[in-house]
């Protein structure tokens, strides 16, 4: 928290897609932003700085794509800044947004997060080769699953678990008029059968490749007031914060990582929260692999190590239940990468201002917004409130 | 505004290959000096932002490996920016503004030489309709050169000149990579590269690496005997397409010196991000320094130019010859993107 209280005023995100073929990266980006200024119910003339996020540069093979957007967003002549951290880099961008407007250098900041991943190959690109280790994984999967395995190994978890977490969010996203998979016809055993990608994660557990933006306007307390006057239902920033930990330490714990924890307990700490399984009234986290939600939900302190999966079994992330996890459908139902981060912010701060159309939770006052990204090593949060912190 | 000082600058030797160190190997010696140059640990660093581009690398994410130079256990608040370092100290700054970070550890690396960096470069560029024509560095500074000798702003003589006093200012310069006496008229002599630019107009493939340390308060006064403090600091872009930029001025920094506060006191120093003999005539008038304001007695980025680091390195070397009584009040300048796109400009001050 800074010296200025800062408000949500505006969300936007596109309709996400395996193919956005109609339009540029230039055209795509645009219409996020556009749709937060409508809703903000501004102009391009009232923003004063532009901070953009995305990674990496190489999945649509542009280098600081920044330098060429400039204009369709509306920056020239203004400050535009590039954030690029892992795929925690929608939720950094949008804490270095509101750092800008925190600090007292900006008083309305405009922030935009996109993948256009059909112009890339997203799992080749996430190949990385790692020091003194044969190139044996592709993709993120390939990576993650051994961290899943543990998991399991650890809690006990039964195999079912991933199935219940990826039936909520895909049954979830069909409530979401944005999100890119609508299966309606989705079931425990079409899950369950569907193939076997990267042990024990399935194809039904798993991300799409999706292309998509999405984009805030954040504003000082004057902007909230403003908005709440003409009934525009602000969202209010009440904690932010980043961790980093290293990739190749043996001392880490890469199935329950530290750095999560630290930044989950820092976020809490600024939003005056100690109990967050009964003060959080809904989350959205990023879950890639069906399985990261029993993980998370340890991870960000809603329970005990190790009975995340029972949270899970018993319901309590269902819309339905105590803790509603992923309402939008979550990553599992629309991935564009760069944008993933942001869109766990935006949807946050969607419910806390009523705004979540079908996937909303009645009476959600303060929500946590999740991201992560590198090997389970990068950590963004923010927790979003209806009322002024 | 919080009183926030750049207290601490470190950087590697900038040199044409360093094939022998990876980006991990070239930071640590780095932070280890930026840190020990403000008497401080690891553990005193409540923020850390760094600046590098994967197109240097050659891999997605690459930054997430040389995280390790600073050794993040227990896990520490970071930030990364794909834009030059000077931006990463921008992001440190706005922090540093909300009150609770005191010290800032802010680091910048890139090594050019594994790739063809001007053919890497076009890859910054509208991937739709300029990208595809792989129009290289050299040749659109080349079109913004050309564009100022056509309008008279300068002449290949005044950029020879640049040329000459950037490489014989290098020379007191140990971590430059070009430095020496030359002849401007003899310089002139030489073949074109692409014209009308010569070697020399040029900046020196160059990889290296640097690091500063930023401090607020009374911190940044227990910490250093004389910090250089940032009263001015903002950054604007211009349009992308070069057709609809006026390329014989820039404009951007024009707008980010009225921000930073540059003419509301005297210069007596400046280090300014100019790769490009002509773009330091061009940032000279846009920042309106006069000729007695002594110019990258660095030898600036004509001298060592690591991408992504140069910045950075112009606002280490102001400040800190800020810190050493050299001047009161220094311009640090840094660019992105094609012909000045994208600039900053940073205003600071002795005590």
């Amino acid at each position: 928290m800074g010296k200025e209280r800062v408000a949500v005023v505006g969300i936007g995100q596109t309709h996400h897609t395996a193919v956005r073929g109609d339009v540029s990266i230039a055209g795509m980006v645009r219409e996020a932003a556009q749709r937060a200024l409508d809703d903000a119910q501004m102009t391009w003339a009232d923003i004063d700085a532009v901070v953009i996020g995305k990674a990496p540069d190489f999945f649509e093979g542009v280098m600081m794509p920044e330098l060429y957007l400039a204009d369709a967003l509306g920056a020239v002549g203004k400050p535009m800044f590039r954030v690029h951290t892992a795929g925690s880099v929608g939720g950094s961008t949008a804490i270095v947004a509101q750092d800008l407007v925190a600090s007292g250098v900006h008083r309305r900041v405009l922030t935009v997060a996109f993948e256009k991943q059909s112009e890339s190959e997203a799992m080749w690109a996430l190949s990385l080769p790692l020091p003194f280790q044969p190139p044996m994984h592709a993709g993120a999967g390939g990576y993650f699953a051994p961290h899943i395995r543990a998991y399991m190994q650890h809690s006990g978890a039964p195999d079912h678990i991933g199935i219940l977490v990826a039936l909520k969010d895909r049954r979830n996203a069909l409530k979401n008029p944005y999100a890119h998979l609508h299966e309606a016809d989705i079931t425990f055993d079409s899950v369950k059968d569907s193939m076997m990608l990267w042990d024990p994660i399935r194809f039904s557990e798993t991300c799409p490749s999706s292309d998509g933006a999405c984009a805030l306007v954040l504003t000082d307390e004057a902007g909230g007031d403003a908005c709440a006057a003409r009934g525009g239902n602000p969202a209010w920033v009440h904690g932010t914060a980043f961790r980093s930990e290293p990739t190749m330490f043996a001392g880490r714990n890469q199935v329950n990582p530290r750095g999560g924890n630290d930044c989950a307990a820092d976020v809490y700490r600024q939003a005056g929260i100690t109990d967050p399984r009964r003060e959080i009234d809904v989350v959205e986290m990023y879950v890639p692999f069906s399985w990261f939600e029993p993980m998370w939900l340890e991870n960000l302190l809603f329970c005990e190590e190790g009975q995340g999966w029972r949270l899970v079994e018993d319901g309590v992330t269902r819309m339905d239940g105590d803790l509603p996890v992923n309402c939008s459908g979550g990553v599992l139902s629309s991935n564009p990468i760069g944008a993933s981060g942001m869109l766990r912010f935006a949807e946050a701060a969607l419910q806390v201002r009523g705004h979540a159309g079908e996937h909303q939770i009645d009476g959600a006052r303060r929500a946590l917004g999740h991201a992560y990204g590198g090997g389970s090593q990068f950590f963004a949060m923010w927790v979003v409130a209806a009322d002024k912190p | 505004m919080r009183d926030i000082a750049v207290i601490s600058f470190a950087q590697s030797p900038q040199v044409r290959r360093q094939p022998d160190l990876n980006e991990v190997e070239m930071l640590m010696p780095v932070v280890r000096d930026a840190l020990a140059g403000a008497g401080i640990t690891k553990d005193r660093v409540d923020f850390v932002c760094s600046a590098s581009s994967d197109y240097l690398a050659g891999q997605a994410f690459s930054f997430v490996m040389t995280l390790d130079a600073v050794g993040p256990w227990p896990p520490i608040s970071e930030s990364h920016v794909d834009m030059d370092g000077a931006w990463a100290a921008y992001e440190a700054w706005v922090k540093m503004q909300m009150g609770h970070v005191d010290v800032a550890l802010v680091y910048a690396y890139g090594k050019s030489s594994p790739g063809d960096i001007r053919r890497v470069l076009t890859r910054q560029l509208d991937p739709y309709y300029l990208g595809p024509l792989w129009p290289d560095s050299v040749s659109l500074a080349a079109l913004q050169a050309r564009c100022g000798l056509d309008a008279g702003s300068f002449t290949k003589a005044d950029m020879a000149e640049v040329a000459a006093r950037s490489r014989r200012d290098a020379k007191a310069n140990a971590w430059a990579q070009l430095s020496g006496d030359d002849d401007p008229a003899e310089l002139l002599g030489r073949d074109e590269l692409v014209s009308p630019l010569h070697v020399h107009d040029c900046p020196p493939v160059t990889d290296g690496a640097a690091a500063v340390v930023l401090a607020a308060g009374d911190v940044a006064r227990e910490l250093c005997a004389r910090p250089a403090w940032i009263r001015g600091i903002d950054h604007r872009i211009e349009p992308h397409a070069l057709g609809l930029r006026d390329l014989t001025r820039s404009v951007s920094t024009e707008q980010a010196a009225t921000a930073a506060g540059v003419a509301d006191g005297p210069v007596q120093l400046a280090e300014l991000h100019a790769p490009f003999t002509h773009q330091e005539l061009i940032l000279r008038s846009a920042l309106g320094l006069g000729d007695d304001v002594v110019v990258n007695p660095s030898g600036g980025a004509l001298c060592a130019n690591a991408i992504m680091t140069a910045g950075l390195i112009r606002l280490g070397e102001a400040a800190s010859r800020v810190t050493a009584g050299d001047a009161d009040r220094a311009v640090a300048h840094a660019t992105s993107g094609p012909c000045l796109q994208q600039n900053l400009v940073c205003v600071l001050e002795g005590e």
